[in-house]
């Protein structure tokens, strides 16, 4: 099995948001929730770089940790969901997570902060592939048909890579010999312990 | 004189040189030989290496939600360590240390008994306002306490036994009833702080009593006015443990409301400390209060105490109610229990 990843590509990122808006019209997330988003640091100053940062997907994840009714599970391909029929809302993920990829329905707190949203990865949730029920919870179930996430895929400038780990840190590794530079695989030390040289 | 000019036209030579040379060099720094389009680009490296503590990678984003800007915030792993190992450990040696400790000092020491026995005549200690507002708070309490444990210690402990389906639906109501129930908790709280502060001030008597070691041990009786040293420290951790509790609970209960991502977690570190240290406390208020001292619970349970209890626990307060009263007016009572 493969074990999935994220990498962006901040020398090649042009801060478009077509990742954004083609997870959010995919998956159908519902408005105020953004599973994902584009970062911009140094923002207008020389050395300006974005970067597409969605939950990604760690090894021995914070939020599975700190959950405290053990909602999250990872999947074969080291892929990091989680059961909305078992939170609770309680918000602790988000406190935990190092990315901020951890979404609630609601703002208020006052009874619930509404079932947890969070990057899938296109791979749905606990229920059966491809399911209506998978759908309304989670969207749609993309790794399961064979597809790799639809962010990574429609990438104009194939900045955001998905797919098995040692197969994008080539790629990108070979990008960084051949051009002379790389800001670096943004999170993956933070999300994997591990950095791809460069 | 030949010899002078030469020189002359050596310095003028080399000065010469030297303005031509300063010339060119701007114009040749204008046109570099390679791009180099990363020299100033950012790294996450020196981003990461220079994060200071709880410090995160923030940048601008364009959706409204700008919590999201935070691009890597690796403190959420600090946080994580605090929830999942730092905080079981304070909890637990905090908990199961004070029921050791009671339960060891119950059977060497045992309960405290009323040595004079009962006198079968009866004092008001506390009204009926009085003991609404304690089993009001006291009732929350527990139920916040169980529920804000069922946090912290439910996954390992609870989860294995009933499933996660059950633990989870148990979960979120433990989680309603924690939420909702903040509201008495807080009031009460207030409560206790207005209508017992009188009497709570610490004052010259209680360093007497607390030199005394309260006279738990042995048969000492220090003097005590309405509070002892004891119940005035119980008063103060129920007023502050409770203020602080209550504040940085309504903080996680409103999330991002008043403060960021560090202040969340700040905010839920010290609730979690403080509710389990109050836990603690409060589980040698209720030992003394019930199995610890004969004649204690009497006082929040019916409102009246025995007068020979006053007498050997509270005699400076048993005075001033005497003045108050008079000794004929107190109230007599058939005995609930024989003397012994």
């Amino acid at each position: 099995m493969a074990r999935m990843k994220f990498l962006c590509d901040a020398d090649r990122c042009i801060e478009c948001n077509a990742c954004v808006t083609a997870c959010k019209n995919e998956h159908e997330v519902p408005w105020g929730i953004n599973r994902r988003r584009v970062v911009t640091i140094n923002d207008g100053m020389p050395g300006e770089r974005s970067i597409s940062m969605a939950c990604m997907h760690c090894t021995d994840a914070p939020c599975a940790a700190v959950c405290p009714v053990n909602c999250f599970y990872t999947t074969a391909d080291a892929v990091v969901l989680h059961s909305k029929d078992l939170c609770i809302g309680c918000g602790y993920c988000f406190y935990a997570c190092p990315f901020g990829a951890p979404q609630y329905p609601r703002v208020g707190n006052f009874g619930s902060r509404g079932k947890m949203d969070k990057c899938t990865y296109c791979a749905g949730g606990p229920e059966a592939d491809g399911t209506a029920a998978e759908f309304e919870k989670y969207g749609t179930n993309r790794l399961a048909a064979g597809k790799l996430p639809l962010c990574a895929e429609m990438c104009s400038t194939k900045s955001l890579l998905a797919g098995d780990g040692e197969i994008i840190a080539q790629i990108y590794k070979e990008r960084v010999t051949k051009r002379g530079y790389g800001s670096g695989a943004w999170g993956w030390q933070t999300a994997y312990r591990e950095t791809i040289a460069s | 004189m030949a010899r002078f000019v030469a020189q002359a036209r050596f310095i003028i030579g080399a000065l010469a040189l030297a303005l031509i040379i300063a010339i060119a060099a701007p114009a040749s720094a204008q046109q570099p030989s390679a791009v180099n389009p990363t020299a100033a680009s950012v790294k996450e490296q020196q981003l990461l290496n220079a994060l200071g503590t709880g410090d995160a990678i923030h940048g601008r984003v364009t959706i409204p939600d700008q919590k999201s800007a935070n691009l890597i915030h690796p403190a959420g792993r600090d946080w994580r360590q605090f929830h999942e190992v730092t905080l079981r450990w304070i909890a637990a040696i905090a908990i199961l240390g004070m029921l050791v400790i009671l339960v060891v000092f119950y059977l060497v020491r045992g309960q405290v008994k009323l040595e004079s026995g009962y006198s079968g005549r009866r004092i008001v200690r506390f009204n009926a306002f009085e003991r609404a507002v304690h089993w009001m708070t006291a009732t929350c309490f527990i139920i916040l306490g169980l529920t804000g444990l069922n946090i912290t210690f439910g996954k390992p402990l609870l989860l294995p036994l009933i499933g996660e389906p059950a633990f989870a639906g148990w979960a979120q109501w433990a989680k309603y009833a924690h939420n909702y129930l903040s509201f008495p908790f807080a009031i009460g709280v207030f409560c206790i702080f207005l209508i017992w502060i009188v009497g709570n001030i610490p004052n010259r008597v209680d360093l007497e009593w607390t030199k005394r070691g309260g006279g738990i041990v042995g048969h000492d009786h220090p003097p005590a006015y309405r509070f002892n040293a004891g119940q005035k420290m119980i008063y103060w951790v129920v007023v502050i443990g409770g203020t602080l509790v209550a504040a940085s609970g309504y903080l996680l209960m409103f999330p991002f409301y008043v403060t960021d991502i560090q202040g969340m977690q700040l905010a839920q570190t010290v609730h979690a400390i403080i509710a389990v240290l109050f836990v603690a406390v409060m589980l040698a208020h209720i030992y003394i209060g019930t199995i610890g001292m004969e004649g204690a619970f009497e006082a929040m349970g019916e409102g009246t105490v025995d007068e020979n209890w006053a007498r050997e626990h509270h005699p400076l307060w048993l005075e001033q109610e005497m003045a108050r009263t008079g000794p004929n007016e107190s109230q007599r009572q058939p005995m609930a229990t024989p003397a012994e």
